[in-house]
């Protein structure tokens, strides 16, 4: 399997290639977005992930031109999506939930036409290596996998060499093979300077593909930082155990905040190697079960629910 | 291959795959065609039933073509997100119509030159014919029924649209005077029908190719229904659902 090679001489990492200032999207009676500001750099992935219904769709949608804004503006490389559209498009890739192939397309077709739309900055046959569909060129897109639908529907978001890239749950129904090959490329684009930004309500994906991260949570911005800066304050061990554990007595021994959720404890410290020793010495002394014990940087996962119990306790 | 190309061969592309779409735009047409031109029991108005046919069956097929077939796949286009993604590219919303535009007067060419050399098959001799009297007919009823075609695409969803246009294919069938003459429908119902855009397409082309005069009502029926619909089509078609 070959990798694409996307050049983009005109985007300089670390240039904001996408800017939102204080979007809102109505609709009929909700605010789907709810004055949302962020950027996105190029060369980076940015993140905007967040629960099934939390705004992303929409907020994408806005960015990539295909839906109208309320209020607020977004400039993407420094042009207006409704008014630029055309000179917009022609720098940007975008991948849609909804793949918007037609059934009896074929995919060698399908993938020509959208590189003929670009005018052939890639060709086909490259793009289709890249997603690992060589072998389906004539396969129509009804018979495709949820899997293949997502690969094809990425390759025809790079037939534009682009210079941001929108990806809306790109790999969302994708096997594990499919979802390494998929964040490798995203790696790749970001790597030769586009500005790709994927929404996803997959925390892991974020966690394994992102540079910054942008968490939405009905429509609001409950954060909007580097993926180090979001783990800096929040460096922690979780471990499993089946004993009963005086959590009062723990955090007195261990000298920092202890919590416990449904399946876990968890302890907020850096997690040194002294403090790991310490700790299984006190399970060890009580004759406590200890299992899964992890430590250094948290899974995005449990700072999201924190995010979101903080921005729920200071709504009531 | 340049954007406009490629688009257009797209688009020719998903109607030869809807195969059956075929039985729409030939199927009917010629099975209404040779069925009703041997054996005669149409009251057509002292004409052959083959020359009272044609012209009516032409009508016919520019409306399977212009309307329900553009407007049931555009309407599918629209639901399965094909639209709303092709409008994040550089295609634009001018060359996507113009490309759906050139590939309906494509089909439909051929699907009137099939018809026409049906029709002489069966029987059929234009007599006096006014060539120039019956492109334009047809380019008219093809803008019209676009419009309409559109309008439900636009609005209605994939489903729902794809039984409207069918339905209404059939109610303009009838009331079209395609087959059974205006003049032989019940009162109330004949002084609706004179007024539908197939009525006056029909009309129109009957007199193109009998020699007949063209009838001035039927040109403004026709071009009326062509401003109004291709304006709701332009005002409220959604690109996505």
């Amino acid at each position: 399997m070959r990798t694409l090679k996307v050049m983009n001489a005109s985007t300089e990492p670390n240039t904001v290639a996408l800017s939102v200032r204080n979007l809102v999207v109505d609709y009929a009676e909700i605010h789907a977005v709810a004055d949302i500001s962020f950027d996105a750099e190029a060369g980076s992935v940015t993140a905007v992930i967040g629960p099934n219904g939390a705004g992303k769709t929409t907020a994408m949608e806005v960015c990539s031109g295909v839906r109208r804004a309320t209020s607020g503006t977004v400039s993407v490389l420094g042009l207006d999506p409704q008014n630029n559209r055309l000179e917009m498009n022609s720098r940007i890739g975008v991948m849609l939930q909804d793949g918007g192939v037609y059934p009896s397309g074929r995919v060698g077709e399908v993938l020509e036409h959208y590189c003929n739309l670009f005018g052939n900055r890639e060709r086909a046959d490259d793009l289709l290596e890249a997603v690992d569909l060589g072998s389906k060129r004539k396969a129509t897109w009804r018979k495709l996998s949820g899997g293949e639908k997502q690969r094809l529907s990425l390759a025809l978001a790079l037939a534009a060499r682009p210079e941001v890239a929108f990806l809306d749950e790109p790999t969302s129904g994708v096997d594990i093979v499919g979802r390494d090959l998929i964040r490798g490329i995203v790696r790749n684009l970001a790597d030769s300077g586009c500005a790709v930004i994927l929404a996803t309500h997959e925390l892991d994906e974020a966690q394994r593909v992102a540079d910054h991260v942008v968490m939405f949570q009905r429509g609001r911005l409950i954060a909007n930082s580097s993926l180090k800066d979001l783990y800096g304050d929040n460096q922690a061990v979780t471990l499993r155990t089946s004993s009963k554990i005086d959590l009062a007595a723990l955090a007195m021994h261990m000298n920092c905040r202890v919590d416990q959720n449904q399946t876990e404890l968890r302890l907020y410290a850096n997690s040194d190697a002294n403090f790991i020793s310490r700790l299984s010495n006190w399970f060890a002394e009580n004759k406590f079960v200890l299992d899964d014990l992890r430590s250094g940087t948290p899974r995005l996962e449990d700072i999201y629910r924190e995010l979101i119990d903080v921005s729920e306790q200071s709504k009531s | 291959m340049n954007i406009f190309r490629s688009q257009l061969r797209q688009e020719l592309t998903v109607m030869a795959r809807n195969g059956e779409q075929l039985l729409l735009l030939v199927g009917i047409p010629v099975l209404l065609m040779v069925f009703f031109s041997q054996i005669d029991i149409l009251p057509t108005q002292g004409l052959t039933a083959v020359a009272f046919l044609v012209p009516g069956i032409l009508a016919l097929a520019v409306m399977s073509t212009a309307m329900v077939s553009l407007g049931i796949t555009t309407g599918f286009e629209r639901s399965y997100g094909v639209l709303k993604r092709l409008g994040t590219t550089p295609l634009g919303t001018k060359r996507l119509v113009l490309a759906k535009v050139v590939a309906t007067c494509i089909v439909e060419s051929a699907q009137l030159a099939l018809l026409v050399v049906v029709g002489i098959a069966s029987g059929w001799r234009p007599v006096d014919t006014n060539w120039l009297a019956a492109v334009a007919a047809v380019v008219l009823g093809t803008t019209c029924f676009a419009g309409i075609g559109l309008t439900l695409a636009g609005r209605l969803r994939a489903e729902v649209n794809l039984a409207a246009q069918n339905g209404l294919y059939l109610v303009l069938l009838l009331l079209g005077g395609i087959i059974v003459p205006n003049d032989e429908l019940p009162k109330g119902v004949k002084s609706l029908a004179e007024w539908l855009p197939s009525s006056a397409l029909s009309e129109l082309l009957r007199s193109a190719f009998n020699g007949y005069e063209l009838i001035a009502k039927s040109i403004v029926v026709l071009l009326v229904w062509s401003v109004a619909t291709c304006a709701t089509a332009t005002i409220y078609f959604r690109w996505s659902d």
